[in-house]
């Protein structure tokens, strides 16, 4: 009974829960569906709010820790292991709160299949969490692999028309990766004797050029997840043609797993790799956010734009994570966050304006700043949230991961060149431009269509959306503190294991 | 001659056969509407077999002069085999009715069938293995043409017989050949004539090993001898493809295994890189050309062969001492694991098929989703697990299969194996697909052993890869009885 009340197991499993109720709802009730989702999807908000409270900034150290034997048998040592750190605490708590957010906004987008879409959606939700608390290889593939099952059906049944399409290149892409990784892990379990991620840093001493390989091999599952640049091509396709809660969880959530990827597993267990290849990372990194950027701008279709940009942020997000010293890790941390919040809600507005229009060619639009007052203040927030103005969230991420980058600049750092820092911050004038194009074209101007016209404001609901993402890009945006001191001990321990790898490979 | 040890031994397929026997007579004194009894009978013969069969799981027993086994690894496949026939009987039952099959004598071949399987698995003599593969041949030969006079079974069945029959040639020349280089047939003697090194022939020898090699291959379905499989699993009853696609897989691994392990270690370093060929050929041709099938029967055809694949590749390294044990007991438990959700999407197979071959397309599954949703809930399960997503028991099968692979040091066939998988998602996913994104009026048959054993099967392939643990473990402790 005490495992089963366990905070992890909890937040991780309770969705379960409502899984189990709704299988025993019928198809035509549709808002006990919706309520049945949506308050378990809080309750689960609740729980991951008490692991805050229970979780202990100062400690560097995995806490609450469950590790139990799985799989003992045969040479076999899989354990069921779960854990918190300072990296995963901010991305449990991002999902849990973007999840009750999207379930909300599908109150009266989905309107076929409730129960079902419903379904999906708690157990991504089990998917999600347990990918970032997971701390035994095996059982981190498991829920890797079972995230894709619940996103699949989401995209590929409540999408758009050329989901069927979108579904499966989803669904092989990201495959395409993680089989490479899972040859990777069971390597690393057969030479370590164990699948348990601690005890694998721990030991160490994977030789240089296997570490190369390795490194290579988790690389594809989570650049392709990111996406890294040149491996983006499913992104587009699988977020225009995605629900907007489906969007807004990955963009939110499932991106981060690849982020967070390189963060857990490639840079802990092979720090000689890391240090080796930071230099190539980075440069796609910066690749990508420029490519990203670039991209972008010429899109006609308000999502495929937002979905291009996520391109470009992400690639922020690796740059500060390839910097491998505090401030870059840190910034890269909370940009992961960032992103969730600002694209999150990019996607909640996109679904809005299609709710009501059936479009998202920015040419139907323009003036709608006349139309609908309350949406474009709350649009206006999360564009300029999204391009990094000061004293919003954007600003923050970007600025400690450019900082960091800058810092990993110099002679004998990790990048070695201060050109990966400028080059970043080019992208982030890009992102000015292309994101103010968007609004220029969508809110200011005349009402040049006279469908336009009639269209009502958002309602209670879709307030209450937004209001809490819009809280969050302010509180970010103003008192980051508190965010960055969730993470410190862990990112300073990693940043310390780094050092020590950097100075045995000179 | 035998004593009552040698009885024993053999007690479960003893029991099947005389069962059988008796069922036969049985049935042809029982009124046309009562031919159900014979299910329900044939199914205490199997439980009574399952029974005595697991009463021998502790202790090895060599019987009739070292000609039979009973060793862990032989209770593992019988008990396996008993457990697929009673899931074959619920899966035919309902079925043979609608298509207008019910006849007594199909439940007596299927036992007659199963007894060839399990002395597939416990034999070794080379003799006593030609003799199993036939006993567990001829009845699915018959079995194939059961729905006669449809063409199309007839044929799979004739298809089936000829293939088969020079298949079992192959298999005797190979006997003859190693029977010519040794002295011996039976497996122990062979491995001490090999041992003492004073063979005038090896050659001879290897040619024979390769010739078995050939022979069992037809059983498994490996490719280049797989060119029945679409044909016969196309042709034949479903009820009985989905028996075969289990049970003859078993049966050809077991033997093949044993043979292969106990009798021919001293030939690996020959026989791998012909096994890794076999094996690479088999995962690719089967996978990529399971792509291209539109009809839901062939496309299983395929995807069985590729199964026959990933099983081959555990048995590459059947040579190396220290990676025996481990490829021996992960091929066991993909068996399990390809068992159990082969049965389950068979049963959805049967479930929508109608009568003159109908609703066997892929596009026939269209709309399954909202109108059968567990149904296809189970399918879409069945589809994940073939293709090796977690949390299903194909996933614990292909990581723990790709583990002997890797111990063994093929990392290129490890490879290979990964990206054929992907490969596979990819027709697997199309199943899924038409069952949930595309509109249909599909047509499925509510029979309540068919729910029961599509729903438990999909049930049991994810509980039991949460509780995985057991059900390997047993799989490890399943060794083979070495001489």
């Amino acid at each position: 009974m005490d495992l089963l009340l366990h905070p992890l197991n909890l937040v991780t499993f309770f969705p379960l829960l409502g899984v189990l109720i709704l299988l025993f709802i019928k198809q035509e009730h549709k808002n006990a569906s919706r309520w049945v989702a949506l308050v378990t999807s809080i309750v689960t908000f609740g729980i991951s709010l008490w692991v805050l409270y229970l979780f202990d900034p100062q400690k560097a150290d995995l806490q609450m820790v469950i590790n139990l034997d799985w799989i003992q048998v045969a040479g076999w040592n899989i354990k069921y292991a779960l854990g918190i750190d300072g990296v995963s605490i901010l991305l449990v708590l991002l999902t849990t709160f973007l999840a009750p957010i999207s379930i909300l906004s599908t109150w009266s987008a989905v309107g076929e299949r409730v129960r079902d879409f419903m379904l999906f959606f708690l157990l991504l939700e089990v998917g999600m969490v347990g990918v970032f608390l997971a701390q035994d290889l095996f059982l981190f593939y498991v829920f890797w692999e079972f995230t894709l099952v619940p996103m699949y059906f989401l995209i590929g049944i409540w999408g758009g028309e050329r989901r069927m399409y979108a579904a499966i290149k989803f669904f092989l892409y990201t495959m395409a990766g993680s089989i490479l990784m899972l040859l990777a892990i069971l390597w690393l379990g057969i030479q370590g004797g164990t699948f348990y991620l601690p005890e694998l840093i721990q030991n160490g001493n994977i030789p240089a050029d296997i570490q190369f390989w390795l490194f290579l091999a988790f690389a594809a599952a989570f650049a392709i997840k990111v996406p890294m640049w040149p491996l983006h091509s499913w992104l587009p396709d699988a977020h225009v043609e995605a629900p907007t809660a489906g969007s807004v969880i990955l963009a939110g959530v499932l991106l981060k797993m690849g982020t967070y990827g390189f963060l857990r597993f490639n840079i802990p267990l092979f720090p000689e790799a890391a240090v080796q290849l930071a230099p190539v990372m980075a440069l796609l990194a910066v690749i990508g956010i420029l490519y990203g950027a670039a991209v972008s701008y010429p899109q006609r279709d308000v999502k495929k734009l937002v979905a291009y940009s996520s391109v470009s942020h992400l690639g922020f997000v690796m740059l500060g994570l390839f910097a491998l010293n505090a401030q870059g890790i840190q910034g890269g941390i909370l940009q992961m966050v960032n992103h969730g919040i600002s694209t999150g809600a990019l996607f909640l507005i996109v679904g809005m304006i299609y709710e009501r229009r059936h479009t998202r060619q920015m040419d139907a639009f323009g003036g709608l700043w006349k139309v609908m007052p309350v949406y474009a203040v709350l649009s206006l927030i999360v564009t300029l949230s999204s391009m990094g103005l000061p004293g919003l969230n954007g600003f923050v991420g970007e600025f400690t991961i450019l900082l960091g980058a800058w810092g990993a600049g110099a002679q004998g750092a990790s990048l070695g060149s201060h050109l990966f820092a400028a080059f970043a911050a080019a992208g982030v004038i890009l992102a000015a431009i292309y994101m103010l194009y968007m609004f220029q074209k969508l809110f200011l101007g005349p009402v040049t269509h006279d469908e336009n016209k009639s269209l009502k404001d958002l309602n209670w609901r879709e307030i209450a959306t937004l209001v809490p993402l819009v809280l969050l890009i302010f509180w970010i945006g103003l008192y980051p503190k508190p965010f960055f001191a969730l993470m410190g001990p862990t990112v300073e321990k990693l940043v310390a294991a780094l050092q020590t790898a950097a100075l045995a490979m000179h | 001659m035998f004593n009552l040890n040698d009885l024993f031994a053999i007690l479960p397929v003893l029991i099947l056969v005389v069962w059988a026997c008796v069922l036969l007579l049985l049935d042809a004194f029982l009124f046309k509407q009562r031919k159900g009894v014979t299910a329900f009978l044939s199914t205490v013969g199997l439980a009574a077999a399952l029974g005595f069969t697991l009463a021998q799981a502790s202790g090895e027993v060599v019987a009739f002069s070292g000609m039979y086994v009973v060793d862990g690894f032989a209770v593992f496949i019988d008990g396996l085999l008993l457990v697929s026939g009673l899931i074959a009987v619920a899966l035919s039952y309902d079925y043979l009715k609608r298509m207008g099959l019910a006849r007594g004598e199909y439940y007596v071949l299927l036992l007659f069938s199963i007894s060839g399987m399990m002395l597939m698995a416990s034999a070794s003599d080379l003799i006593m293995v030609f003799l199993a593969l036939e006993l567990l041949s001829i009845p699915l030969y018959v079995l194939s043409a059961f729905a006669r006079p449809q063409v199309q079974s007839e044929e799979a069945g004739l298809k089936y017989f000829l293939l088969g029959a020079f298949a079992g040639g192959f298999f005797v020349f190979g006997t003859a050949l190693i029977y010519g280089a040794t002295g011996h047939t039976g497996l122990a003697q062979i491995v001490a004539a090999i041992e003492s090194g004073t063979l005038a022939n090896p050659q001879l020898l290897l040619s024979g090993a390769a010739l078995i090699l050939v022979g069992l291959g037809f059983k498994v379905a490996a490719v280049p001898f797989h060119m029945w499989t679409p044909d016969v699993y196309h042709g034949a009853p479903s009820s009985v493809v989905a028996f075969m696609a289990v049970g003859a897989k078993a049966g050809g691994f077991a033997a093949l295994l044993r043979v292969f392990v106990v009798a021919f270690p001293a030939l690996s370093v020959d026989l791998t890189p012909v096994l890794w060929g076999v094996a690479a050929a088999t995962l690719v041709i089967g996978n990529v050309v399971a792509i291209a099938q539109r009809n839901i029967k062939r496309m299983l055809a395929y995807s069985s062969i590729s199964h026959a694949g990933y099983i081959l590749m555990a048995f590459v390294a059947y040579g190396q001492d220290a990676a025996r044990l481990d490829a021996v007991a992960s091929a066991l438990f993909y068996l399990l694991a390809f068992a159990l959700t082969s049965f389950g999407a068979w049963a959805v197979v049967i479930a929508l098929e109608r009568s003159e071959g109908k609703g066997l397309q892929l596009d026939d599954y269209a709309g399954l989703g909202s109108k059968y949703p567990a149904l296809a809930a189970a399918m879409a399960v069945f589809m994940l697990s073939f293709t090796g997503v977690p949390p299903t028991l194909g996933f614990a099968g292909k990581f723990f299969l790709f583990r002997a692979v890797l111990n063994g040091g093929f990392v290129g066939l490890a490879i290979l194996g990964v990206v054929t998988a992907l490969i596979s998602a990819y027709y697997y996913l199309r199943v899924v697909v038409i069952m949930y994104m595309r509109p249909g009026e599909p047509q499925a048959h509510s029979e309540p052993w068919l729910n029961l054993t599509a729903v438990g099967a999909a049930v049991g392939t994810v509980l039991l890869f949460v509780f995985s643990q057991p059900l390997f473990g047993w799989a490890a402790d399943a060794v083979l009885r070495l001489f």
